[in-house]
């Protein structure tokens, strides 16, 4: 079980808003890079998450670059999953291989700052500043597979191949 | 029920009948990382445990993103990927041979086969007749182990192009216009499958064009037909051998059939700072434009610098407007030299850039001041892009950018031509 506070984002938040290719240097210093994330949307993100808080957006989060980054940054930042309306496919991919949750729901539900708990073995979101239960996209099964190992590098470690 | 041509070439790869929505489990071709993605890539590969690359032949590392080197970090992640290179045996393109996407159309890509790149621009190859996509670092280096990868098969938007282009419109502002059409997540996971007589009549460079740009209305892959003009490519890049005759069923079930008349399109541009927010360049007009950028896996191919060579031929770029071209490869560059392309370039005021991503993604060279715009043949705009989030970028074709770099302003080609 989950549980935190919810940092609003709007819609087409690109990986370039998430990990900005001007710290393309950094990318070998995963440390370093996270204490930028988000920062061309929400300067001082990194500062005011703290551990276990999700990042709450609308449409098509993550769009544009294959940067795997991104959904590293943003677990490396203390968040605990990702809720979106919907998300662009490699970011969706990634986040799910480096072992960020991300759930797809309906987040106008869903206001900055409002407390959330989340239910990941029953995909299920509830959000206890207003009281009310938001059903989750389900994920193909091989994703979940992935996703409970922990990502892609646990999850061939243990099995060797798909 | 007939299938799409992301359906037959799944098909073929995962020794099963692939129909849209299934899981499959698919033999992977080719492979391929570039230096932003590569390091990430060799380490979850040493921590996977996975020593073996399936098919070192089929496995490549491009220096070409931060090439060469703006910082000893870089230049450190460059010895890297160079050492990894050495050991076991994969391919590797180093500084100046050219964006990855360019040269994997060049020399590696087959039709018929499943590509995956740790860019998202990797569905450039698509206009080849390759089921071509993007995905992240991991992905891949378990992909370059395994030699195959997991996909849930993409059902398909038709897109039937008909009629030709006017004179001063290109395949950018059709992909341009599809997008703004599509809006920036219209296609997410589908595939584009382009189709009509415009299509038949494009160039293998104005495939790639579409093709590059399809990621951008959050497509899978773009897929072309192949036909005589991809067999001619190949063969002018001494891989005719690979050629493979491929077109979807004429009962294929596509989810959205989307037709455009490619006689009724104008000069088109996607406003900052997302590549949909799309206008016609003439609605722009006057726009003050501090740098012009032409190159990148979009166009920065030959005919894209004999284009802006063509209108810039005796004119000097304006002198608040500052002009960058980088070729997308070592050959490019090569050819555009013999045709005296680069030659005119120069002479109206362009600074020439090695081949390569150049100031595409804002990790060296050309990146813009604060309030300043730009117009790039990118296929980018987000905030930022450009190595600033307080400068503006703005997405055209070659002919654009050259005639906006000779006005200073925004300016539609046509009125140059
Ligand atoms: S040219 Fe630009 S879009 Fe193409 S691969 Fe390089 S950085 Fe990416």
């Amino acid at each position: 079980m989950l549980r935190g506070k919810a940092f609003k984002f709007g819609d087409n938040i690109s990986t370039d808003h998430i990990c900005p290719g001007r710290y393309f240097h950094l990318r070998s210093n995963l440390p370093e890079l996270a204490k930028h994330t988000l920062e061309d949307v929400e300067p001082g993100f990194c500062t005011m998450v703290n551990p276990g808080d999700f990042v709450v957006a609308g449409l098509n989060f993550g769009l544009g670059s294959s940067r795997e980054h991104a959904a590293v940054v943003i677990k490396m930042a203390g968040v605990a999953a990702v809720l979106a309306k919907s998300a662009a496919r490699i970011f969706y991919r990634n986040a799910v291989n480096v072992g960020l949750p991300i759930l797809i729901c309906d987040t106008d539900r869903i206001n900055d700052g409002d407390e959330l708990e989340i239910d990941l073995a029953n995909s299920l979101v509830k959000n206890l500043t207003s009281g009310t239960e938001l059903p989750v996209g389900k994920f193909p099964d091989v994703m979940l597979s992935i996703l409970e190992e922990g990502g892609l590098i646990p999850y061939i470690k243990k099995h060797g191949s798909f | 029920m007939g299938k799409t041509l992301a359906e037959k070439i799944l098909t073929d790869n995962s020794g099963g009948d692939a129909h849209a929505g299934d899981i499959i489990i698919a033999r992977v071709g080719l492979a391929f990382v570039q230096d932003g993605t590569g390091p990430l890539a060799l380490r979850q590969l040493k921590e996977s445990g996975l020593e073996q690359i399936a098919n070192p032949k089929r496995a490549i590392l491009f220096l070409d993103h931060a090439a060469p080197s703006p910082s000893r970090e870089l230049a450190n992640d460059h010895i890297t990927l160079r050492q990894f290179a050495e050991k076991s045996g994969v391919q590797i393109c180093d500084v100046g041979e050219g964006v990855c996407h360019q040269l994997v159309a060049e020399s590696y890509a087959n039709p018929g086969e499943v590509i995956l790149g740790a860019d998202s621009h990797s569905v450039t190859a698509g206009a080849l007749g390759a089921f071509a996509t993007g995905m992240g670092s991991t992905d891949v280096a378990i992909a370059m182990a395994l030699g195959k990868t997991w996909l849930r098969v993409p059902e398909s938007f038709r897109i039937e192009v008909s009629g030709r282009f006017t004179n001063g419109v290109y395949a950018k502002d059709l992909i341009l216009h599809l997008i703004g059409k599509l809006g920036a997540d219209g296609a997410t996971y589908k595939s584009l499958e382009f189709s009509g007589e415009a299509v038949l009549n494009m160039t293998m460079s104005e495939r790639f064009t579409i093709a590059n740009m399809a990621v951008e209305a959050g497509a899978k892959t773009g897929l072309f037909p192949t036909d005589e003009t991809t067999q001619t490519y190949l063969d002018s890049r001494g891989r005719g051998a690979s050629f493979r005759a491929l077109s979807p069923d004429p009962d294929a079930d596509y989810e959205r059939v989307i037709t455009i008349d490619a006689s009724s399109l104008e000069p088109t541009i996607s406003k900052p700072h997302s590549v949909d927010n799309i206008a016609l360049v003439r609605e722009l007009a006057g726009t003050k434009i501090a740098q012009v950028f032409i190159g990148t896996c979009t166009n920065g191919r030959l005919d894209d610098l004999a284009v802006a060579a063509t209108i810039l031929n005796g004119k000097r770029r304006h002198p608040k407007t500052r002009l960058l071209i980088a070729p997308a490869s070592s050959d490019v560059l090569k050819e555009a030299i013999s045709a005296g392309y680069i030659q005119t370039l120069i002479e109206s005021g362009a600074v020439l850039l090695p081949p390569g991503c150049g100031p595409c993604v804002g990790v060296h060279q050309g990146a813009l001041g604060d309030g300043e715009a730009c117009l790039s043949t990118a296929n980018r705009n987000f905030k930022g892009r450009m190595g600033n989030p307080e400068a503006f970028i703005y997405l055209g074709s070659p002919a654009t950018a050259a005639a906006s770099a000779i006005v200073g302003e925004i300016t539609d080609p046509r009125e140059l031509m």
